[in-house]
């Protein structure tokens, strides 16, 4: 028999996503294009709803004859997961209004990769696994290409399919490997069972598989371009939603299903942490588009976080999630930055349009700029602390090598964010930009304001997260 | 005391009064042309007020303050995030630091009247949030605290060059921040081991806590990567006379006057109580270095065509003096280092005003372009010969003390540095003196100097407490000495496993 109680405490938001997902799409088919201007807001209620459930059923539990297990780790990821999406959703409204692509099948897509995002995060067998990441991918590929009459949009969905199908069947592969070789498809079963050869190619290909899907190197290539080609609004949901929901997977996988056997990929991931912050950190440096530059911003941060997964699950599980809060707000705020960049005719995405930013828009620019320091890992922001606890978890675990990679990547890195200071703050001004929609202005002061008051009341978001981490070590 | 926290108030003083000025501005912006005028003027002033009430306060500070007590005083302490305290206290080593750094920022505001005409309300914002962060480097216990503080006054220092900078400013502003930031990250990763080892980052417990000697070099490098760049030791110094060259003149005054002290109270503080047996290790290294950095930039400040240049190349030959001092590891030697410090902040940035007075006048900083500026502007000259005298180390000036005492210091331990320093001091006589004749001697070669007009009454302002200060430390030097023994008798007793 089912039992909905359990059902609901371990998978609730996703069962409401789902629910929400299927009646938005008969709302859709009954209202046609009436629905359009409301789906925005329904589908933004559905997530935050959802990350309200997550909350209700923050201690999580196991349902479905054990296919998916939920705790706290888990689902602090899922809160901030669907909290930052249904930001994102609610930045999109003005800018897809704006090029006539405003239907309400945005706001589905979201819908379903945000159910995606629940489902891996809950998953505890490697099936269930699977089925989220492909119910996320699809609805990325599609957001990717949304403007379908652009050719960068659809350039960067079709990029994106493609390269992220090969890194499916790579994680299809490795798990299939896993499986044959353990026996079992669940997370315990394969933690329990004998090590062998074959499983640690199989692992080594699951962790191609995800490692795609965070962007770390060297599966990243594909990360600027679809940031780029894709409209801004699912650039920010890309740098944000699924990157935190898709890291704390990985991690979860690692630690949950590989935990044993650490010894044979803590190198690996160290390995990738050390190129994805350094390709980040010398990739952005000559970046022109903004858009692709963030985007290397974020293989680099990925690099960041990764050092805490090679921490080890004790050391680095809580690291991880504040390190990952704090990136994830900032990244969204840094998008919304960008679609705050509208002149007359269309959005402008060179760096150098914001020239003179501070004498015509000083607020936008000093929110943007706290955003920036705060991203870079500099003092007096939330992002230092961020870079602190990832040090620390490094620095304990005796990764110095990788440390020192991290803070020499950060200088690299600083190079790009004080061009994008030099031309906010020195530059002569340049043309005016147009007044934004409201909920764009609100997502940059919202953002640079968490990384304030998170940097002087660190030690609530370290709490939540270091208790968060308990749901796997403890 | 009644438990008033004064620390807290005196490093967060300024910052309120940054973020007042803001806030007032948002309310009245969109005003016109002519307003924005008057705008920058109230917004200098209120910059005055508010930095001069921050330096009532650090007086208050220091009469509360007991130079009989070794160790620190006027301690706040409150849990921030683990075992990392919000923790601000003072002691005989920062307390003079301070009270640097609270005189300087008035006079920077002051020196800024009639030099900077563009985006005023923000400079002033700029340099208010930036002696918070000064001050808190000083004021800090706690070495996660002091880092923040530490690198974050890069970001209002990037900004100043940056914006109201000379010609090469983007790029001055890049060196100077990627330079300083590569050493305080190696510096971050040491931060973080420690943390890690002793279990805490208060100062108090570092300092007792025993650090595997082995370990300690590694600490030590980390942290003089940072110390060396700051201060600046040959040969990490080459940004410093980009940034200066670049800054406007108060940027000069501050960076010369406070911002390089960082350095030499870092070593001070860190890089001797918390790792003596690295420190005994490298003695020799750091003489080396001091003494090259001693010699062999004052031969560059002769050779410099700029004025600026050549100032700030006499500072990295002056902090050359402190490392001497730090590094002796003997009471004088310390004393020396520290007040060394202290004097170099007057005369350095008495320098650099007297260079911004004919800067303003003329816009050119070639001394070429100088000569007879004696015969127009007679109080000018005899303010810039006392600094050059000071600059020199003539006794009678406060230069005189500290590189008098470094030397002892350096003899004691080193007889081979101290001789090396001593033909230092020789050749800055020659660059100084060198400097004086071409641009206050002579006859007027360039017609432009014609209608040159003296020192105006805010140039006085400016410069005449810094003569005063230099001098009274010249004659009284006791006045410092006695407020940082203890705190250099407690570093030496550290050392030596107190």
């Amino acid at each position: 028999m089912l039992d909905f109680t359990a059902m609901t405490l371990a998978i609730g938001p996703e069962l409401w996503l789902a629910a929400a997902g299927l009646v938005g799409v008969l709302l859709g088919a009954l209202l046609k294009d009436k629905f359009n201007g409301l789906s925005f807001k329904y589908g933004a209620l559905a997530l935050f709803i959802a990350a309200g459930i997550a909350a209700m059923t923050y201690q999580g539990g196991e349902a479905f004859n054990g296919l998916v297990v939920t705790n706290t780790f888990v689902n602090f990821a899922k809160i901030v997961s669907f909290v930052v999406g249904g930001l994102a959703l609610v930045m999109s409204e003005g800018f897809l209004k704006r090029h006539e692509t405003a239907r309400y099948e945005y706001a589905l897509l979201m819908i379903f990769a945000s159910l995606g995002m629940g489902i891996i995060l809950s998953a505890a067998n490697l099936m269930t696994l699977y089925m989220g990441i492909e119910t996320l991918s699809l609805s990325s590929y599609v957001l990717a290409a949304f403007h379908r009459d652009s050719a960068r949009s659809s350039e960067a969905g079709l990029k994106y399919v493609i390269l992220g199908s090969l890194a499916s069947g790579m994680l299809l592969y490795g798990a299939s490997l896993v499986y044959g070789f353990s026996g079992t498809t669940y997370y315990a079963g394969i933690a329990a069972a004998e090590p062998s050869v074959g499983m640690m190619f199989g692992m080594v290909l699951m962790i191609v598989g995800l490692a795609f899907k965070v962007s770390a190197a060297p599966m990243h290539v594909w990360t600027p371009d679809v940031y780029e080609g894709a409209p801004t609004p699912v650039g920010a949901f890309f740098g944000a939603a699924p990157k935190m929901a898709a890291i704390v997977v990985f991690a979860n996988v690692m630690f949950q299903v590989f935990g044993d056997v650490m010894d044979q990929w803590q190198l690996i991931i160290q390995i990738i942490a050390g190129l994805s912050m350094l390709i980040g950190a010398f990739g952005g440096l000559t970046q022109t588009n903004i858009k692709r530059l963030l985007g290397y911003s974020s293989i680099a941060n990925v690099g960041y976080a990764l050092m805490a997964v090679a921490a080890g699950k004790e050391l680095g599980a809580g690291p991880l999630l504040t390190f990952m809060t704090l990136y994830v707000v900032t990244s969204l705020g840094l998008f919304a930055a960008v679609l705050a960049m509208r002149r007359q005719g269309g959005m402008v995405e060179g760096i150098s349009e914001l020239g003179g930013l501070m004498s015509k828009r000083p607020w936008l620019a000093i929110a943007l700029s706290i955003l920036v320091w705060s991203v870079a890992g500099l003092p007096p922001f939330g992002g230092f602390l961020g870079k602190w606890v990832i040090l620390e978890a490094g620095i304990s675990a005796g990764l110095y090598p990788l440390a020192i990679i991290l803070v020499l990547a950060s200088v690299v890195s600083l190079g790009y964010y004080l061009r994008l200071i030099k031309i906010m703050w020195f530059d002569e001004p340049t043309e005016r930009f147009e007044a934004i929609d409201g909920s764009v202005t609100l997502v940059v002061l919202a953002s640079s304001l968490f990384v304030i008051v998170f940097m002087i009341f660190f030690f609530l978001l370290s709490g939540w997260s270091d208790q968060a981490a308990l749901g796997i070590t403890g | 005391m009644g438990g008033f926290p004064i620390l807290s108030a005196l490093t967060f003083l300024p910052l309120v009064g940054a973020l007042i000025i803001m806030a007032v501005r948002a309310a009245t912006a969109g005003s016109s042309a002519s307003a924005n005028a008057n705008e920058g003027r109230t917004a200098l002033l209120a910059g005055l007020v508010i930095s001069g009430a921050t330096f009532l306060v650090s007086l208050a500070a220091f009469l509360y303050f007991d130079p009989s007590t070794p160790g620190y005083q006027l301690v706040e302490q409150h849990v921030w995030y683990q075992n990392i305290s919000y923790k601000l206290g003072v002691d005989g080593l920062s307390l003079p630091l301070i009270l640097l750094t609270t005189f300087l920022t008035p006079i920077c505001l002051l020196a800024s009247w009639n030099s900077i005409h563009t985006r005023v309300t923000e400079y002033v914002v700029a340099f208010l949030v930036l002696e918070t962060f000064m001050i808190g480097v000083f004021t800090s216990l706690d070495l996660v605290l002091f880092y923040i503080f530490f690198e974050a006054g890069l970001i209002p220092m990037f900004l100043i060059i940056g914006i109201w900078g000379g010609k090469d400013k983007i790029y001055a502003a890049f060196k100077f921040f990627l330079y300083t930031l590569l050493g305080s990250l190696l510096m971050l990763v040491a931060v973080v081991y420690m943390y890690i080892t002793a279990g805490s980052s208060d100062f108090e417990v570092l300092e007792k806590f025993a650090f595997d000697p082995h370990v300690q070099t590694w600490l030590w490098l980390a942290f003089i990567a940072s110390f060396a760049v700051k201060l600046p030791m040959w040969p990490v110094h080459t940004w410093l006379p980009d940034a200066h060259v670049q800054a406007p003149t108060a940027g000069s005054v501050v960076l010369a006057g406070v911002l390089l002290k960082m350095g030499g109270y870092g070593f001070l503080r860190f890089s001797l109580p918390m790792f003596p047996d690295a420190s005994h290790f490298f003695q020799p290294a750091m003489f080396t270095l001091a003494v090259i950095a001693i010699v062999y930039t004052s031969l560059v400040a002769w050779r410099q065509t700029d004025m600026k240049k050549l100032i700030a190349y006499s500072s990295v030959a002056h902090m050359g003096f402190v490392t001497l001092g730090v590094f002796s590891f003997n009471e004088v030697g310390l004393q020396g280092a520290i007040f060394q410090m202290i004097s170099h902040g007057f005369i350095a940035s008495a320098l650099f005003l007297i260079v911004g007075v004919v800067y303003d006048r003329m816009h050119t900083r070639e001394i070429a372009a100088y000569g007879g500026l004696v015969h127009r502007m007679p109080v000018y000259a005899t303010f810039f010969m006392l600094f050059t005298m000071a600059n020199v180390g003539l006794p009678g000036t406060s230069g005189f003390i500290g590189e008098i005492l470094s030397m002892v210091g350096g003899f004691q331990a080193s007889t081979w540095a101290a001789g090396g320093a001593a033909i230092g001091m020789i050749f800055s006589a020659v660059y100084m003196l060198t400097l004086y004749r071409r641009a206050v001697f002579g006859q007027i070669t360039n017609p432009a100097l014609n209608d040159l007009k003296d020192m105006n009454r805010i140039e006085l302002v400016t410069i005449v407490p810094l003569a005063l200060l230099t001098l009274l430390f010249g004659v009284a030097p006791n006045l410092i000495l006695n407020m940082t023994e203890g705190a250099a008798l407690r570093i030496l007793s550290m050392m030596a496993g107190g």
